[in-house]
Order: C-alpha cells, then sequence, then structure tokens
C-alpha cells in the first residue's frame, strides 16, 4: 500500500498502540489494563490490515481481542489478591531489567537486518489459506482439532472438584 | 475503485463510531444533572450496607466456559477460510471439515456429559 492513507494509518495505529501499551502498565485498576490490552490488540490487527494480511487481522480481532482478552479478565476475577489493584510492585526492577535486555535484543536485530522493499508483495486472502489448509495442510488442520479438543479435556480435568476426583477413582 | 472496496471505509467506520459515542457521553456530561454523594458509590444503594469488599471471587467452574469459548472461537478461525469459498471446493472437502468439527464436537460431548455446562 502506497500514498497519505496507509501512512497516516500507520501513525495513527502506533499511537493507539503504544498509548494503550502504555495504559496498561500505568492504570493501577487491572480491569481498566485489561480493557487497555484491548485497545492495544485492535491496534495490532490494523497493523496487520496495513501489511496486507486482511485474514491475519481478523484473526488477530477473533482470538485476541475476543477470546485472550475474556481470559484474562477470567483469570483476574479468579484471583482473589487481585481485588486490591495493582498496588504491589515488587517485580518492578526485574520486571525494567528483563524489557531492557529485551530491548537491547530486538534493536541489535532491527539494525543488523537489512531492510528492503519488497516489490509487489502477494495479498493472501482468506480463499487463498483455504485452499492450502485444505489440500496440502489437510493433515495439520485435522490435528488441530484434536489438539483443540485435548486442551478441552485436560482443562476439564484440572478443575474437577474434590468429589468429582473421588467418583474417578472409583470406577 | 469504489470508496467501499478499500479500507477506508472501515476507517471512516471506526471515525464515526468514536464520534458518536464521544458525544454521546459529552452530552450527558454537560446536559444531565448530577449530586455527588458518597453513597453512590456503593454496590447496593438502595438496600442495606453491604458487608465486605466489592470484589467477589468468581468460581474455577467459570474458567472452564471461557476456555470452552476460546476453543471454539478458534474453530471459526479456521473454519473461515473454507467457508468464503466454499461452492468451489470438491465434494470430499466437507467430509474434511466434518471431521475437524466432529472431533471438536466430541469434546463439546465429554464436556456437556461431565456438567461443565451446567449453573450449579
Amino acid at each position: 500500500m502506497h500514498g497519505a492513507g496507509p501512512n497516516l494509518a500507520f501513525w495513527v495505529l502506533a499511537a493507539l498502540t503504544l498509548v494503550s501499551a502504555g495504559g496498561v502498565m500505568v492504570s493501577r485498576n487491572l480491569l481498566h489494563a485489561v480493557l487497555f490490552l484491548i485497545v492495544s490488540f485492535l491496534g495490532v490487527a490494523g497493523f496487520f490490515i496495513l501489511l496486507s494480511a486482511p485474514f491475519l487481522g481478523m484473526a488477530q480481532i477473533i482470538i485476541y481481542v475476543g477470546a485472550i482478552a475474556v481470559l484474562v479478565l477470567f483469570a483476574i476475577l479468579l484471583t482473589p489478591r487481585a481485588g486490591r489493584d495493582n498496588g504491589e510492585t515488587r517485580w518492578a526492577a526485574p520486571g525494567v531489567l528483563l524489557s531492557i535486555a529485551l530491548m537491547a535484543v530486538l534493536l541489535f536485530v532491527i539494525t543488523d537486518t537489512k531492510w528492503t522493499t519488497a516489490k509487489d508483495a502477494p495479498e493472501i486472502t482468506a480463499a487463498d489459506l483455504g485452499q492450502a489448509l485444505l489440500s496440502t495442510w489437510v493433515l495439520p488442520f485435522e490435528i488441530a482439532s484434536v489438539l483443540l479438543t485435548a486442551a478441552l479435556i485436560g482443562s476439564i480435568m484440572l478443575v474437577r472438584s474434590p468429589e468429582e476426583e473421588a467418583e474417578d477413582a472409583l470406577q | 475503485m469504489s470508496i467501499y472496496d478499500s479500507w477506508s471505509a472501515v476507517m471512516m467506520a471506526v471515525i464515526a463510531g468514536f464520534i458518536l459515542i464521544g458525544t454521546a457521553l459529552m452530552a450527558t456530561r454537560l446536559l444531565a444533572p448530577f449530586a455527588r454523594e458518597r453513597a453512590k458509590g456503593v454496590s447496593y444503594e438502595c438496600g442495606m450496607l453491604p458487608i465486605g469488599r466489592n470484589w467477589a471471587q468468581v468460581h474455577v467452574r467459570y474458567y472452564l466456559i471461557a476456555i470452552l469459548f476460546l476453543l471454539f472461537d478458534v474453530e471459526t478461525v479456521f473454519l473461515f477460510p473454507w467457508v468464503v469459498q466454499m461452492r468451489v471446493y470438491d465434494y470430499w472437502v466437507f467430509y474434511e471439515v466434518l471431521t475437524f468439527v466432529g472431533v471438536l464436537g466430541l469434546g463439546l460431548a465429554y464436556a456437556w456429559r461431565r456438567g461443565v455446562l451446567e449453573w450449579k
């Protein structure tokens, strides 16, 4: 994509993503942090669309904005100490160290890479993905459903109550 | 190429959405009367004074519902590339997809039998 529109969209999305990512760190209420995280995910989805990967953008919205955000919200609601807000920051110093180390690695990779512009990169649509998924990659496609079912059964086993566990032991 | 073929339409819809909600919030802030009372922050304003904090811990059982939602969300993403070109494929591709949905259906049936979907 060329022209003023994508350029403008890039800066708007960059501002949106970074500001909301900052909001995740700054907000004291953990639920507000999750809401900021959702906005940040939306910005990343916008980047995917800007990079001519609309299907990936849609998947980002469906999975991250839709499902992962719900999972994070549930995880916060399940945590008894989460009600005390984001007040305890014992892990601040290690966190800062870790992020500085990560930033150093990323900066090294960014400066080390030779950035070339691809001439007319193909736009991969959902239809192309479907063709590949249901012909060449059909076995991984089917295995994915087995993986999802295994995750489902595993999580059911993990949250059994003591009574249910006793019932299973008898069988 | 009309504007509806490009992402500009999406961008405009987003901006229009922000303006709509922003003006609605601003209008209530400007027009509606507000009374600042400490009691307005209480969970049930007109009843007994609530006991304890406003943080109710959720039972871990609800997390399973969220995981179920996540799994079938991922299933939707996998089905989407097939659905947009459903009629183009050969007939046996339908059975491939049916197998995919069927395996997940087995998982759902197991969850159903274990009483995950029941409200206890």
